[in-house]
């Protein structure tokens, strides 16, 4: 049910755990099915340095975490506000359709991560 | 993916026995008349479903005409309650419990629809069913007593007996789903006191797609089909004869080794919890005792079931989980839910189901992956707590 790219990103996750010194955190879950997910950023002059991930969830939820945390080191907070989890889900080669909509939830944890970010740091630029 | 392959999802379905496929190869080949027909080749084969009817009914203690071919449990638990429910000249009332497999439980959501009257006994939290609670429920509307004998998800064993002494004593159709238990422990139809029994071939090493429904003598349920009368109108449509060849040799290989691998079963089986329940924060679910000979469900804490499937798939280990993520629906188990787990709980359920070919190996092998899978998994979970 899951192609291979899907497989290997649950097999080796990539940037797992909790990041020391994180500028930002985001959480997001799903309230159907109980997934969550925590995202941990570093920023530097406008550009994600460092990521990191922490999630509970299925094979889906743990590799589009994983993909995700890859798409967006060393973009622009600018970029990363744009990838959704559509977009998440096209680089892994697809999800299968139920999982579409509750495990892939990873963009919803970037873009809260950003938020968090913003009302930290640019609080009088983003009002 | 591993090199070595460990099966332990029994309860889902059972490898086919090479001696039941030797049985059933005939009835693919040479074999291949129709046992209703008047010729010789018709009644060769006419004999041979007999001979399986008869051998059927040996292992539970019916009489042979006491025995129906069906296409498996859904099929049978189906005859069974909507042909008893068809019989009743108006709305009445049935009894069963939450835990009960789907092909009974949506049967039942079905029967209220039409305007049957419908009570869902609770269970404890190991699983069990008071059968006081069932004799409680009964009301002078109440035609049928539906209770499985053995749970497909946690194995707990159910009182059918008692149950069945208690419907016996009101005169009302007592019925139980025995798909699980049908070739792992002694079934015996009269000392169960049972009107109508369910059972699938492929839950003890025979073949998919047939099963068959035990009906005591005088026991009247309406049939859901019309057709060529086959099976004393119960069930019409010509037999599936490999299949019902392929059911009857499992059922009597199974049944006679039923002393010795009851033993053996029950012995991987606690070694496997033992060994399980070492990991931290591991709970077992279901009745430690009164439970399945093959079967094992724990939870782990913090982490998903599925992705623990996927995480024992990539060692080669097949087992099953009760997690929604895995179901295809967005809920944890009904069971899961009925013995109180909470949601995450229920999500990290796994079960492994022991059956026919595993050995202590197998287990060697599962008991030295299983906490390097979870341990994996939990240093992923921002819910924390690693091994």
């Amino acid at each position: 049910m899951y192609n291979e790219k899907v497989v290997d990103h649950f097999n080796n996750p990539r940037n797992v755990g909790e990041l020391a010194d994180a500028d930002a955190v985001g959480e997001t879950g799903s309230f159907k099915c109980g997934d969550t997910m925590t995202l941990y950023l570093k920023v530097k002059d406008g550009i994600i340095e460092d990521v990191s991930f922490q999630t509970y969830g299925c094979g889906a939820a743990i590799a589009s975490s994983s993909m995700l945390t890859e798409m967006v080191k060393g973009k622009t907070l600018e970029q990363a506000l744009k990838i959704s989890n559509q977009d998440v889900a096209d680089e892994l080669g697809g999800l299968p359709p139920l999982k579409l909509h509750c495990s892939n939830l990873a963009a919803d944890a970037l873009h809260n991560a950003i938020a968090d970010y913003r009302s930290k740091y640019e609080a009088g630029k983003t009002g | 993916m591993s090199d070595r392959q460990v099966y332990m999802d029994h309860g889902a379905t059972t490898p086919v026995r090479e001696e039941v496929l030797e049985a059933m190869l005939p009835f693919l080949r040479e074999q291949y008349g129709n046992p209703s027909s008047v010729h010789a080749k018709g009644r060769a084969v006419r004999s041979a479903v007999e001979n399986a009817r008869e051998k059927t009914a040996l292992a539970l203690g019916a009489n042979t005409e006491e025995i129906y071919f069906t296409s498996g449990g859904t099929e049978s638990n189906n005859i069974a309650l909507r042909g008893a429910a068809k019989k009743q000249k108006k709305p009445g009332h049935i009894i069963t419990s939450v835990v009960e497999h789907h092909a009974v439980l949506d049967v039942c959501r079905d029967l209220e629809k039409e305007g049957h009257r419908v009570t869902y006994l609770p269970v404890d939290s190991s699983g069990l069913l008071d059968p006081a609670a069932v004799e409680k429920a009964i009301t002078p509307e109440t035609f049928i007593i539906s209770i499985m004998a053995a749970n497909n998800e946690i194995g707990t064993l159910q009182p059918v007996g008692e149950i069945g002494a208690i419907a016996a004593g009101h005169n009302i159709l007592f019925h139980t789903d025995a798909v699980q238990v049908t070739g792992q422990l002694p079934v015996d139809v009269k000392k169960l006191q049972v009107d109508l029994l369910s059972l699938s071939a492929h839950k003890f090493n025979g073949p998919k797609g047939v099963g068959a429904l035990y009906r005591r003598k005088g026991v009247k349920i309406d049939p859901l089909y019309r057709g060529g009368g086959q099976e004393r109108k119960l069930r019409p449509g010509t037999e599936n004869v490999p299949g019902i060849i392929g059911l009857s040799r499992a059922l009597e290989l199974s049944v006679e080794e039923i002393p010795r691998k009851t033993k053996t079963l029950q012995s991987l089986r606690d070694r496997l919890i033992r060994g399980l329940l070492k990991i931290d924060d591991v709970v077992l679910n279901g009745h430690p005792e009164k439970r399945l000979p093959g079967n094992v469900n724990v939870s782990f804490k913090y982490i998903e079931g599925e992705s623990i499937l996927l995480g024992l798939d990539m060692q080669g280990i097949a087992a099953s989980s009760g997690s929604a993520c895995s179901s295809g629906s967005l809920d944890p188990s009904h069971v899961l839910s009925a013995i109180g787990l909470d949601h995450h709980t229920a999500h990290g359920s796994i079960r492994f189901t022991m059956g026919w070919g595993n050995s202590e190996a197998d287990l060697d092998y599962v008991l030295d992956k299983v906490p390097g899978v979870v341990e994996k998994l939990r240093l992923i979970s921002p819910m924390g707590k690693s091994v």
